[in-house]
């Protein structure tokens, strides 16, 4: 059976993993994106995604160099997004390395970009990242979401669900949610948002913002009436700050029935 | 060129994408692996590795231009071990669904088939999956059967396909996600992605097919 994906994400920025990482007891290496996709990689981490927050171009190469580095060492897929624009971008992080990459502002300005790097690359790379906000009451067009671009700054207009279902008509092969209400909130992820889109979608949905206890992971997967029926979590700082580990959160997952992929070792019956 | 000493594996470059990760967990794995886009060097191999990505019929051309498909057959046939990944599986059935009429290298007899829509079915198979063993595989000897692996692939090989042995996944469909027949070994999902379980699996292909062969 298809295990749900429990999905760390890492900010980067010039080339360093930010946003105040305490990971476990080690600080000396806290920054650095390989030492920490490792250390993910050793808790059977389902998939990672490093995203560059880097505003300049000199950073955007440090990131290509992130991609490659962390590539060569770890055994599990890699995401890679922010900044993206054009498919030169997309290529360079697919040759260094990178086995999706995720895409939001530029496909909301250029939506032909989905449509391109799917027809190179594949449909399966192409994840398309979403920041989505509930409409304030009384909105003209009623009850819902809508779309925003530059960094969660600027409301695009577009309904969160007609852009998820051009994204997917376009060729994006997976979408990550990311609800700005929830984000950062560690309150739970949006369930109504999140069960919304995984339901008007044939790909796959990864939930993102909002993860804070155990209790959130199983909701926002559970595939029940009220739960987010999504595919995958992506969590940050519960993650990063230690208070919840990937093993911790799966082993909660299996014991609520939701199929994850269970820690394994091999038994060491070879030589 | 290498012969019994070094057993070099060739991992096969036609200009299907990025082969880093499939060399380096070969390397990890503790194979010595040479990365080629020479067809000449097949004769003589310890073992080729078959990588592949993206559309059935692309990925046919590109090996057909690279000259690879009558060297490979003639080695394949003669026995040397090949390890197929992903489309590199689905290559070496007779053709696929999704290029009618494209030739498969065909060393096993078979039609890759599409997942069909159905309710709660996501196409592509996008992650972690249970394998069931069937036979005796080389590549699974003594695992753990509660492992997950690391798949991605819209296609798959059906289980009416000539195989005996490998193992069996259930996405919508039971379909063969190992196979071992003979010489011929393949996964359709990723080992150079599974975590400690695609490790297990190349580092049984190591000891259980190179270095007994």
């Amino acid at each position: 059976m298809l295990a749900k994906r429990i999905i760390p994400c890492l900010d980067v920025q010039n080339g360093r993993v930010v946003k105040n990482v305490r990971f476990f007891e080690d600080h000396r290496d806290a920054g650095d994106p390989l030492v920490l996709a490792q250390r993910y990689e050793a808790q059977q981490a389902d998939e990672l995604v490093f995203y560059d927050i880097t505003a300049s171009h000199e950073g955007r190469k440090l990131m290509l160099d992130v991609a490659a580095r962390v590539a060569e060492q770890v055994m599990m897929p890699l995401t890679v997004g922010g900044g993206v624009s054009d498919l030169a971008d997309f290529r360079a992080l697919l040759l260094a390395g990178a086995d999706k990459i995720s895409v939001n502002s530029s496909a909301v300005r250029t939506p032909q970009l989905i449509r391109a790097a799917s027809d190179h690359h594949g449909s399966q790379c192409v994840m398309l990242s979403i920041d989505a906000k509930r409409r304030p009451g009384g909105h003209p067009s009623g009850e819902g979401w809508n779309v925003y671009v530059g960094g969660g700054r600027v409301d695009t207009g577009l309904d969160l669900l007609r852009w998820a279902e051009e994204g997917q008509h376009l060729g994006a092969g997976e979408i990550c949610l990311n609800i700005m209400d929830a984000d950062g909130t560690r309150a739970g992820f949006d369930l109504a948002a999140t069960r919304a889109v995984a339901q008007a979608l044939d790909i796959p949905v990864i939930a993102s913002g909002g993860a804070g206890k155990l209790e959130d992971f199983a909701e926002v997967l559970s595939g029940s009436a009220t739960g987010g029926q999504a595919d995958a979590a992506l969590a940050a700082s519960v993650f990063h700050f230690g208070d919840l580990s990937v093993p911790q959160v799966k082993a909660y997952l299996h014991a609520q029935g939701v199929a994850v992929r269970p820690e394994w070792h091999d038994n060491g019956v070879l030589e | 060129m290498t012969a019994e000493g070094s057993k070099e594996v060739l991992l096969l470059d036609y200009g299907a994408g990025n082969l880093r990760s499939a060399e380096k967990a070969l390397l990890r794995a503790g194979l010595s692996v040479r990365v080629t886009n020479q067809p000449a060097e097949l004769e003589g191999a310890a073992g080729i590795v078959v990588p592949g990505q993206g559309h059935f019929r692309q990925v046919m051309e590109a090996f057909d231009a690279s000259g690879f498909r009558e060297p490979l057959l003639r080695t394949v046939r003669a026995g040397t071990p090949l390890l197929g990944i992903c489309v590199g599986m689905q290559m070496l059935f007779s053709g696929s669904e999704e290029a009618p009429g494209v030739a498969g290298l065909g060393l096993i007899e078979g039609t890759v088939k599409r997942f069909e829509n159905q309710p709660g079915l996501k196409v592509p198979q996008m992650g972690w999956n249970t394998l069931e063993a069937v036979g005796d595989s080389p590549l699974l000897r003594g695992l753990d059967n509660s492992g997950y692996a690391y798949f991605v692939h819209s296609y798959y090989v059906p289980l009416s396909a000539r195989v005996t042995a490998g193992a069996i996944t259930e996405y919508g469909v039971p379909f063969w996600s190992v196979i071992s027949q003979g010489n011929i070994h393949a996964t359709q999902f990723h080992p150079e992605k599974s975590g400690e379980l695609g490790l297990a699996l190349l580092s049984r292909f190591r000891r259980n097919v190179i270095e007994t062969a």
